[in-house]
């Protein structure tokens, strides 16, 4: 193909300038510590419960933002109704918003005082604010557009006559959409889903308003990175941040693993 | 299965792509809807699937109304124009998928879905495919596991919408002949739809003309090309010279043997075969001349002229085999005289 040594080299400058520089940088940070020292900050009982929260609220809220995604995806390829421009454009406000204002919206409505908030707690005794619960509610709020957004090109370009087929051959309407439409869609909503949850892994400013913060309960892993740089402790932030990273890194290589075989199964190369 | 359509109208909008029409299929015939684009054809196969519902009228399948069936209890098999094949499936998968979504109590064990699917892989003779997906064939292969797709339910109505419409000039010849072979063996109704009249009167042994949403005539393929019933369905099925006494093409008529008294209409149709060509003496006083000649193969086309018609035809396509137009021994600008053998008449 012409143009392929610009092309590469470009796109070569551009991952050393912009993302190996940096990310090494913080590998190099890091290796000011000793092994032992690494191991110590990484295995703090605060820490690991971070993690977990980070990584379990990111996943429940990207599959949640998932399923939400892909109706509204739906809704706005299949059906033309008024209003449908407009809900189209809603869909990116959350990529527009400055996330701190997301959080402390997100928070005024569900804290216990806050309306939602307060008509969870009185019909169903659910809080939200404050709790791990509200992470995944502003991550889901911060995932959605992900989703909506990888999902609606797939599912314009879906050859809708397949559909008519699978009826034609006696497929009812919930066969037809198991069998047909949602393998077709699949890879696009993996993608869509491992987007969202990559997001809500690295997200900050609109968790920090509406988690609480309690050690141990909602305290996500990037709140404690700044809390150890503002303390100056340069190499325990990059150690918690470097493993992070390679957490991110082998989770969202093993997604692809897992679209790679999407697309495979499916016959899409 | 026998199928029967009795005042059929759809809209689309302001268009009406159907009005009022009625027609009756008989069981295990072979029928042709032939039209230009936009008259309708293609929704009214829709229509008798059940995939469009008709503003008015009925269908009859076998003589129940199924006009309120949906598509997938109506028991008919479709062929979409772009095939509609499962991308994600491979070809095994496409044609075992109406036996597995059969509801339980109907659906054939895993082995024997199986042994169907290869049997009928085996009828298309794309076996050796089975392990592929739809974007690894060609458009020859892709339509006839379409096909196999739709044969495995063992549908009583087979529908075609286009079926050789995407597929290169050589495919679509053998794949016609292919056609009409599967249906002698099959013997399972069959409408397919086409707007080219050749393969129409190739492959169907009834033809429905369509034209702006009405049925212009049913027939035979010989009927309807020896007989047809008005001035458009003469024009669009074959070759048709037409010569309009209005016109001053009364020069032509006169020259070829006809008078205003032996006229039977306002608009003659002559098809190029009924034009018969002798040389003319050199003191003839036939005005026609010979301006030039093409091969189509077993036939020769033959443009004639003749410069007495003004405002009219002043050209003339008669056509013969090779050996007459040997034998006549003509060269271009030659004087001939012409000889209508058969004209159809129309107002």
């Amino acid at each position: 193909m012409p143009g392929f040594k610009p092309a590469l080299s470009f796109t070569l400058i551009y991952l050393v300038l912009i993302v190996l520089i940096p990310l090494s940088t913080l590998v190099f940070k890091s290796l000011q510590l000793n092994f032992d020292d690494y191991l110590a900050i990484i295995t703090n009982q605060r820490i690991i419960a971070s993690f977990r929260v980070s990584f379990l609220t990111s996943f429940i809220a990207s599959i949640v933002a998932g399923i939400f995604g892909f109706i509204i995806a739906w809704v706005l390829v299949r059906y033309s109704f008024s209003g449908k421009r407009l809900l189209d454009a809603v869909i990116d406000l959350p990529f527009a918003l400055p996330t701190a204002v997301a959080g402390v919206v997100l928070a005024t409505i569900y804290q216990p005082s806050g309306f939602l908030g307060r008509w969870l707690m009185d019909n169903f005794g659910i809080k939200v604010a404050y709790t791990p619960l509200g992470i995944v509610v502003a991550l889901i709020f911060i995932g959605i557009p992900f989703v909506v957004r990888t999902v609606e090109p797939v599912l314009q370009e879906f050859d809708t006559t397949m559909e008519e087929a699978a009826s034609s051959l006696g497929a009812s309407r919930l066969v037809t959409f198991n069998k047909v439409i949602f393998p077709n869609i699949f890879p696009a909503l993996l993608t869509g889903i491992s987007l969202a949850f990559a997001r809500g892994v690295g997200e900050y400013g609109s968790v920090i308003f509406i988690a609480g913060n309690l050690p141990y309960i909602s305290e996500i892993v990037p709140l404690l990175i700044i809390t150890k740089l503002e303390q100056y402790d340069y190499a325990g932030a990059t150690a918690i941040a470097l493993t992070m990273l390679v957490i991110s890194f082998v989770l969202l290589l093993l997604i692809n693993l897992l679209q790679l075989w999407a697309r495979r199964r499916s016959g899409q190369n | 299965m026998s199928i029967l359509l009795s005042n059929i109208s759809k809209n689309f909008g302001q268009f009406a792509a159907l009005h009022n029409v009625n027609l009756e299929i008989p069981e295990g015939e072979l029928v042709a809807l032939l039209g230009p684009s936009g008259c309708g054809k293609t929704t009214l196969l829709r229509i008798i699937a059940g995939l469009e519902a008709p503003d008015q009228g009925q269908v009859l399948l076998n003589g129940e109304d199924k006009t309120a069936e949906h598509v997938s209890h109506r028991g008919i098999g479709f062929v979409f124009q772009h095939y509609a094949l499962f991308r994600h499936m491979t070809v095994f998968d496409n044609v075992a998928f109406g036996l597995r979504v059969k509801p339980k109590k109907e659906r054939p064990s895993e082995a024997v879905i199986a042994k169907k699917v290869q049997s009928l892989l085996d009828l298309v003779q794309l076996g050796w495919l089975a392990d592929r997906f739809p974007d690894q064939l060609s458009g020859g292969q892709r339509q006839r596991i379409a096909l196999a797709r739709a044969l495995a339910v063992e549908p009583n109505v087979l529908l075609l919408d286009e079926p050789f419409g995407a597929l290169d000039a050589s495919v679509r010849k053998d794949l016609r002949q292919w056609l009409r072979n599967l249906h002698q063996e099959l013997h399972v109704t069959s409408i397919f739809v086409t707007h080219d009249q050749e393969e129409a009167m190739e492959v169907a042994s009834q033809v429905v003309v369509l034209n702006q949403g009405q049925i212009e005539q049913q027939g035979a393929p010989a009927e309807i090309y020896d007989h047809p019933a008005n001035a458009f369905v003469s024009k669009f099925i074959g070759q048709t010279n037409i010569l309009n006494v209005e016109q001053n093409d009364m020069a032509w008529l006169v020259s070829a043997g006809i008078s205003a008294d032996n006229r039977h209409g306002a608009v003659a149709h002559v098809r190029p075969h009924n034009i018969d060509l002798q040389k003319a003496s050199i003191n003839s006083d036939s005005p026609v001349l010979l301006k030039d000649w093409q091969h189509l193969g077993a036939t020769i086309r033959i443009e004639l002229f003749n410069p007495q018609v003004k405002g009219g035809n002043s050209c003339l396509f008669a056509e013969m085999p090779n050996e007459r137009f040997k034998q006549l021994n003509l060269n271009r600008g030659d004087k001939v005289v012409v000889n209508i053998k058969q004209a159809h008449w129309f107002n």
